[in-house]
């Protein structure tokens, strides 16, 4: 072995891949995943997608982030973070995918830190205010039902690059869902006073729910060429979860979902989202150049 | 998690648990470490999250530390000692006979 330390040894007996020290057998999602867009799918079209469902999960990761250091305890909060992480890489890789469908070839980066509200398209329940531990998992619950439902259908997509993201984030939303039914049904289920707490969530989360099944004429397009999914197609399913959740944690049958309209899919939203961007983009925006 | 409606002192914490994982290419479970949960389920939910980040393992145990009985430190002389001076219970302590190489 040459090289003058240890670690300068292992380093070049790893082909110079200094990060040999963080573990090995990691697999990339995306390995051997042609990139060029299939035929008969719009370019613009499936940027715009992905970026409805890159902002979902990037917005929706950066509340789950105001958890940190003020969970309830140190095991939940490690849980919440964990949460956050896997559907910031989700929103990484589907940004990605943004910039290669539209032909710009921007990065996720400058999608997740050069865009203003105007072009963000989460849906009004990401950026909602967190609220407190129960309406913490009332909105996990309702979220990753949602996505879990369209991210299964997602892994048909005839978008090979969606088809992989999916096919990741589904064991990922699979415990995401896990993890919320579990504090739903125990909070739901527990005393009179977190009963009282969850049924206020549900009162809280439920308006917003009515959105999530509105289908934006992109979403449209893009389910009948096969690369999408119509989110419409999900509801009654989503809907029939969450009321087997619902009523086994004691909170009774919620009632339909409210009439959605679309809104965050245009870039209309609510003025939660600037300041939550604010601190998102804020170092990224004073220096602009930097590198790390 | 807050005080219950009654409003009565502070919150009893949750109950101990120690975990033990499996690693892919391992054939026994290790100890790795503890955590507190409300009950077991969650006790696996959070043996998951805090120590299987780093694609440690494939299966986890999660115990109740109350249900663990441990040798006392005071103990170890009486407990471990005696076998310290008895090379007869290692299997190369005993010499092969030439003719039998496989045994």
């Amino acid at each position: 072995m040459s090289g003058d330390t240890i670690f300068t040894a292992l380093t070049e007996e790893h082909g110079g891949d200094a990060r040999w020290a963080f573990g090995t057998g990691f697999t990339d999602a995306l390995a051997g995943v042609d990139t060029t867009l299939p035929a008969g799918v719009d370019g613009d079209d499936l940027a715009l997608y992905c970026q409805m469902l890159g902002d979902d999960a990037l917005v929706q990761a950066q509340r789950l982030i105001d958890w940190v250091t003020d969970a309830p305890e140190l095991e939940e909060e490690v849980a919440l973070a964990n949460i956050a992480l896997d559907l910031l890489g989700q929103a990484r890789l589907l940004l990605a995918r943004a910039g290669q469908a539209d032909g710009t070839g921007r990065d996720e980066d400058a999608f997740a830190y050069r865009r203003g509200p105007s072009e963000f398209r989460n849906v009004h329940l990401a950026e909602a205010p967190r609220g407190d531990f129960a309406r913490a998992v009332v909105t996990l619950l309702v979220l990753s039902s949602s996505r879990l439902a369209l991210f299964t259908r997602l892994t048909d997509s005839k978008d090979p690059v969606l088809a992989a993201i999916a096919a990741k984030a589904v064991n990922e939303l699979a415990y995401h869902r896990e993890y919320a039914v579990s504090w739903a049904l125990r909070l739901g289920d527990g005393t009179a006073y977190s009963h009282e707490r969850m049924a206020e969530a549900v009162a809280a989360v439920w308006p917003l729910t009515g959105e999530l099944f509105a289908t934006h004429p992109v979403e449209a397009r893009l389910a009948d060429q096969g690369a999408g999914v119509d989110p419409a197609t999900v509801r009654d399913e989503v809907h029939a979860v969450l009321t087997q959740v619902l009523v086994r944690a004691t909170l009774g049958a919620p009632g339909p979902f409210p009439p959605g309209a679309i809104a965050g899919r245009d870039g209309r939203h609510t003025d939660r989202l600037a300041p939550l961007l604010d601190e998102l983009q804020k170092v990224a925006r004073e220096h602009p150049e930097a590198t790390w | 998690m807050s005080n219950d409606a009654t409003g009565t002192a502070a919150r009893p914490e949750w109950p101990l648990y120690e975990v033990f994982v499996r690693g892919k290419r391992g054939l026994n479970h290790v100890h790795v470490g503890s955590l507190h949960a409300p009950d077991d389920t969650m006790a696996l939910h959070n043996a998951r999250n805090l120590y299987t980040r780093r694609n440690e393992g494939v299966s986890i145990w999660v115990v109740p530390a109350e249900h663990i009985t441990a040798s006392s430190p005071d103990e170890k002389d009486p407990f471990f000692a005696p076998s310290g001076d008895k090379v007869y219970r290692h299997p190369t302590f005993y010499p092969i006979p030439e003719d039998v190489p496989h045994i």
